[in-house]
């Protein structure tokens, strides 16, 4: 009979689901107590027990206002939005190891989205998360986010509806072709264009964005289509694309898993995990969380 | 361990309830041909599946469509059960039915939104009622793909609850239903508008169901019970990983015993199989 005590593996952790490799979620969301479910503490909760399972060393992480209790998630109103950073900035101080946070705003309230994005890099903010509030053609208003991330050496986090032919209920949806033409009257600013999994046909957005190198895309969201990771890889390749989770870590999970079979070489899949993430945000961003042990697998 | 759910030695094995063969009228997807499928299947600890025709889906007549499955699966057998289409608003439904059940099938499709039968058509009942006659089980599928990405030709909508309830309602139905494809939402409005000898004749794959942080398989699983649900690929469409990544983000050490239903905790979630679904095959 095996000494336990005496057994290494009795006493070492189970390897994450998603590998031993480093692993960056840029695209990770939050909840706070102004928002309309009561089981915010427990989502939240959610997401780190889970990402320690996954292996996720950060969450680069938003609120998008108070996700529709006193003003729409994608129309957040200017107060809504600041208490939203507010906490957002704390959950931050508070996981300093393993959670960083883009100052939200919403574009419509130009000199408060350059005040809160001032103020989020006062705080510690890594980059800014632009909600679906205003197309991104609208460059009387986005221009100035696109300079101050510039200015400041930050990404742009941007909701995307791919393919977006029409518009759709509660927000003001961009698809690529349109952030493509934001992301080329500011070629100092990196725009991480978002969620291919997350709606609308991914197939239309790989050519959209093909020769617009500052753009970059994260493979979350809850679609799981055959073929989307393969195509990407294809189109942009393995160098502007960042795996991440957004709402659904399980399909995050499939796809990580799923990047073995894509014929992605393993220093394709390192950047994809984490190296991008490393490289488009501020030098410094995931120092601690990369040094770090996960906590449990 | 064979194609339709149970291992030599007769222990339930994992059987993928939702696979097909073949391409999509909307999109490319890669090498969507049987021989992948049983790699895939293996790789991923499946034992067998359940395959249908995807092309035939979108035909008007499912006979050559069912056809083309049993000759491509003729090689693959051993792992693969054809799930053939059986359309009943279509002149000789029955022998359908008859060559399904010849060739061994587990289960038969049908796509009523693709066909325009709406909930409690009565083609649809006559169809339910005569698998469990047969011995097979009746597969629904919800949606092929996620609803916003949908090309404009494709409008047959989503199969809704209210399909499901109508022929798990029907009296002296003996078929079980699997249907693939559903959100929480779908599941839980199904299996709360049913009376429990109803419920146990509908089965749920959890491939579109939300893991963490939501946690809706785990809700489900805590609320309607393990034995409800059952494993799928959903190859070639979708990622084949979904199904074990939503099982291994179970929340740990938590009990799935619902107050009511007795089952087990996660740890020892029985999963309903093949051979529980369709015993006969």
């Amino acid at each position: 009979m095996t000494d336990s005590a005496n057994d290494p593996t009795m006493t070492m952790p189970p390897a994450p689901l998603g590998g031993t490799e480093p692993l960056i979620d840029p695209h990770a969301h939050f909840h706070t107590p102004l928002t309309n479910r009561s089981d915010w503490a427990r989502y939240n909760a959610s997401r780190l027990e889970m990402g320690e399972r996954i292996g996720i060393r950060c969450h680069v992480a938003s609120i998008l206002g108070s996700w529709g209790a006193t003003s729409p998630t994608y129309f957040s109103s200017p107060h809504d939005q600041t208490r939203a950073n507010d906490f957002m900035f704390g959950l931050a101080d508070q996981h300093a190891d393993r959670v960083r946070a883009f100052v939200a705003v919403n574009p419509n309230f130009t000199a408060h989205a350059l005040a809160e994005i001032e103020r989020g890099m006062g705080r510690g903010a890594v980059g800014i998360k632009l909600a679906a509030a205003r197309r991104t053609t609208d460059f009387g208003l986005l221009d100035e986010i696109g300079a101050a991330a510039a200015q400041y050496g930050v990404p742009v986090l941007q909701h995307i509806w791919q393919h977006r032919r029409r518009e759709w209920p509660n927000q003001e949806a961009s698809d690529g072709v349109e952030l493509a033409r934001l992301a080329v009257r500011h070629p100092k600013a990196t725009f991480l264009l978002a969620h291919i999994g997350g709606g609308g046909d991914w197939a239309h957005t790989n050519p959209a964005v093909l020769e617009v190198p500052n753009i970059v895309m994260d493979f979350s969201g809850s679609g799981i289509d055959r073929g989307m990771i393969d195509e990407a890889l294809r189109w942009v390749g393995a160098k502007r694309l960042l795996w991440a989770c957004d709402l659904t870590l399980c399909t995050g999970l499939t796809k990580l898993r799923a990047l073995a079979y894509t014929g992605a070489s393993p220093d394709d899949i390192a950047d994809m995990r984490w190296r991008n993430a490393v490289r488009i945000f501020p030098a410094g961003t995931f120092d601690t969380a990369l040094a770090r042990a996960l906590e449990a697998a | 361990m064979s194609a339709t759910g149970t291992h030599q030695a007769g222990t339930p094995g994992r059987v993928d309830t939702c696979a097909w063969i073949g391409g999509y009228p909307f999109r490319d997807f890669p090498h969507p041909d049987p021989e992948v499928l049983v790699r895939v299947l293996e790789r991923e600890g499946f034992t067998g599946g359940w395959v249908g025709h995807l092309p035939g889906a979108f035909h008007r007549d499912p006979v050559p469509s069912n056809r083309a499955l049993y000759a491509a699966l003729a090689p693959h057998r051993a792992m693969l059960a054809p799930a053939p289409i059986v359309r009943p608003d279509w002149p000789r439904w029955e022998q359908m039915l008859r060559d399904a059940v010849n060739e061994g099938a587990p289960a038969v499709r049908a796509y009523p939104t693709l066909w325009g039968l709406g909930a409690g058509h009565q083609c649809m009942a006559e169809l339910a009622l005569a698998c469990g006659e047969a011995g097979v089980a009746l597969h629904l599928t919800v949606r092929f793909e996620d609803l916003r990405q949908r090309h404009p030709l494709d409008s047959a909508g989503d199969l809704t609850a209210a399909h499901v309830r109508q022929l798990a309602r029907l009296p002296g139905l003996k078929a079980n239903l699997v249907v693939a494809g559903a959100g929480r939402e779908l599941i839980e409005e199904t299996h709360w508008g049913l009376t429990p000898p109803e419920q146990q004749r509908v089965f749920y794959d959890w491939h579109w169901v939300w893991g963490p942080p939501e946690d809706h398989f785990a809700h489900l699983l805590r609320t309607i019970g393990a034995e409800r649900f059952a494993w799928s690929s959903w190859w070639p469409l979708r990622l084949t990983q979904q199904a074990q990544a939503l099982v291994d983000l179970l929340p740990a050490g938590e009990s799935a015993a619902a107050p009511d239903n007795g089952s087990t905790g996660f740890g020892g979630m029985h999963f309903a199989h093949g051979g529980s679904i369709s015993p006969g095959k």
